[in-house]
């Protein structure tokens, strides 16, 4: 019989720090970094007058 | 073992805890003095300094406060939450060293090369402003350096719980600390990504950059690392009002999951610095500043309830039940470390979080971006917020690492007060000036000759409220460095005590850890929060309405 207290599985993501630090860190590079670096990327040079 | 606490302490911890937050407290004393010439300056009516002067040391300004004091003050924390509250040893002392050694050559080099008038660019350094390659070097130095001290945060994370140096989740302090490690991780590699290409720039060695790149990339350091700021300032809340009053979270997995929010989505507020830029488009300004950026808001929201509501239970349950409010006044006000995290918490969440959203908004930052709004609203909150919570820290830490009662402790209860107020008082000054249309970062507004009496009057607010936040940011630093030398030794005694309200006769710990409305006074606080900022939000769009009348 298992008598260790079951842990919520909310709980286990709070104890992981390395879940996490991925996480952390891709969100921002794809949402603010990536997608604002392909938009620079994309913009068409200015015609001059 | 401190014979003050109780608390284990590692040595190596301790020593690299000394070296980083001294470092810290020099380089906030640097600042400072180039804060009160530049308030003098920006209060038109004294002028003080010649043009060149206004651009370097507002430079120096910019760089040794956001960066240099910031950062190593931050790694002190980081290196005593890794150890002490987890019962630990830090992980190398090695790394700590390369750590210190590397980000205080950098910081060096860069004071040095600014004094010296050769990088006048400001702390942001934009292209195609260029200043000397030692510049860009150390601040690659300093952003290295301090990735490398987060490395050994997380590996001694790693090795305690492998080592089982405590039991189930991390202490909530440690866990927000977490939170700031992770968030810095992201922000020191945008760094790296900007500053090595830029270095190579001003050597002569590449292309220059986009400057429109740099601009994104730049401010993946340079918001982010307010982020880092945010994380470790609620950190330290949740400590001191545990220290100073017995609070405790009121509900541990809400507070986590705020710092997890904080970590997820408070790093895409950095497109605010380039809601005007034409290279990005809209889609990715309202995504990255408004839905998504609002779960991190939201996370400050609570964390904002959940310290006051902490401190009222605490209050509460030690017998002060008078009314909505009679525990506020039987809170210990004159202790320096709660009055610091209160003053911390009030101006950082009505100040700074108000005018934060708000300013953030795609629209209305378009009537205020680059006036003096904006330093305005960033000196609640990385000011009178972080600063003022570390301040506060620094009176329970200082005595627990170096052994010594703080002298002058009737200066020390007024210091975060005096602080506070001229921070309020600055900011008020920045803010109302910058809806007169004042521009940051002008060292001469009467030559537009546009300007009127009213906009002179709230600079000379900013000047008066400069000169009393830089009064009480002297007292501090002149209170830590005389504690080291001639503060009382406390070696095995408990160090002296700032104050904390006692239980009351018949009182319970614990008693009150079901009743729903106990927290009625941090209720009624919170309504009157959401009502402050419903004003200043209507103001706004009232005043971006006065902009083009449609009649
Ligand atoms: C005694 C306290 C302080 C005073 C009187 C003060 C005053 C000022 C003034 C007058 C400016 C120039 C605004 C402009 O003309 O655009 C400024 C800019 C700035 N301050 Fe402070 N400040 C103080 C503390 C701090 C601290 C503690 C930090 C950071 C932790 C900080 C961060 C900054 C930054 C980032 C800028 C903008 C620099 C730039 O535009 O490049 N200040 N401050």
């Amino acid at each position: 019989m298992n008598n260790e207290p079951k842990i919520h599985p909310w709980q286990k993501v709070l104890d992981n720090p390395w879940l996490l630090l991925v996480l952390g860190v891709l969100i921002p590079i794809l949402s603010y970094t990536a997608w604002g670096w392909v938009e620079l990327l994309l913009t068409k040079p200015a015609l001059l007058p | 073992m401190c014979g003050t606490t109780g608390l284990s302490v590692c040595l190596d911890a301790q020593r690299f805890i000394k070296l980083n937050a001294v470092c810290g407290i020099v380089f906030l004393l640097l600042g400072g003095v180039a804060a009160l010439l530049l308030a003098l300056t920006r209060w038109q009516t004294v002028h003080l300094l010649p043009v060149d002067w206004f651009y370097r040391l507002l430079t120096f300004h910019g760089i040794n406060m956001l960066i240099l004091w910031i950062l190593f003050f931050e790694v002190a924390i980081l290196t005593f939450t890794c150890t002490t509250p987890l019962n630990a040893r830090l992980f190398s002392r090695k790394i700590a060293w390369a750590s210190f050694g590397m980000m205080l050559t950098g910081a060096v080099m860069v004071d040095y090369i600014i004094l010296a008038g050769q990088a006048d660019v400001m702390m942001t350094s934009y292209l195609p402003l260029l200043a000397h390659p030692l510049f860009y070097l150390g601040i690659i130095l300093v952003a290295v350096g301090t990735l490398i001290g987060v490395f050994n945060f997380f590996a001694t994370l790693y090795v305690a719980k492998r080592d089982r140096a405590y039991e189930g989740s991390l202490p909530i302090v440690t866990f927000g600390a977490l939170a700031a490690a992770i968030i810095a991780v992201v922000t020191l590699l945008h760094g790296a990504v900007v500053m090595i290409p830029t270095f190579t720039y001003a050597m002569g060695w590449t292309a220059q950059p986009d400057p429109a790149w740099y601009r994104l990339i730049w401010w993946g350091l340079g918001h982010q690392s307010q982020q880092v700021n945010v994380c470790a300032m609620v950190a330290v809340w949740y400590l001191l009002s545990h220290i100073t009053v017995g609070a405790r979270p009121i509900n541990e997995a809400v507070c986590r999951t705020a710092f997890v929010l904080y970590v997820l989505f408070i790093n895409l507020a950095s497109a605010h610095h380039l809601l005007v830029d034409p290279g990005v488009g809209a889609a990715w300004k309202i995504w990255n500043t408004s839905y998504a950026m609002y779960l991190a808001v939201l996370a400050s929201m609570v964390h904002g309830f959940t310290v006051p509501a902490g401190v009222e239970l605490a209050m509460r349950e030690k017998g002060y039940t008078r009314g909505i409010f009679g525990w506020v006044t039987a809170l210990p006000w004159k202790n320096p470390a709660f009055s610091g995290t209160a003053l911390s918490l009030v101006i950082f969440g009505f100040l700074g979080g108000i005018t934060g959203v708000t300013l953030g908004t795609q629209q209305i930052n378009i009537i205020a971006h680059n006036t003096l709004r904006i330093p305005g609203h960033f000196h609640v909150t990385v000011v009178g917020g972080t600063t003022l919570a570390f301040m506060a820290l620094a009176y329970y830490v200082i005595p627990l690492i170096f052994q010594r009662d703080f002298i002058c402790r009737g200066v020390a209860r007024v210091q975060p007060w005096l602080f506070g107020f001229g921070i309020v008082l600055l900011a008020f000054g920045m803010s109302f000036a910058g809806t007169m249309g004042v521009p940051r970062r002008s060292w001469d507004i009467d030559a537009q000759g546009v300007y009127g009496p009213a906009a002179h009057l709230w600079l000379g607010v900013l000047g008066i409220g400069g000169i009393l936040a830089f009064t009480g940011l002297l007292l501090f630093a002149l209170l830590c460095v005389g504690t080291l030398f001639f503060g009382p030794k406390i070696e095995g005694r408990a160090m002296a005590d700032w104050g904390t309200p006692p239980a009351l006769a018949g009182s319970q710990p614990g008693s009150l850890a079901n009743d729903h409305y106990a927290t009625k006074g941090t209720i009624v606080l919170t309504l009157t929060f959401l009502a402050c900022f419903a004003v200043y939000y209507f103001a706004n769009w009232k005043a971006l309405a006065d902009v083009w009348p449609v009649r």
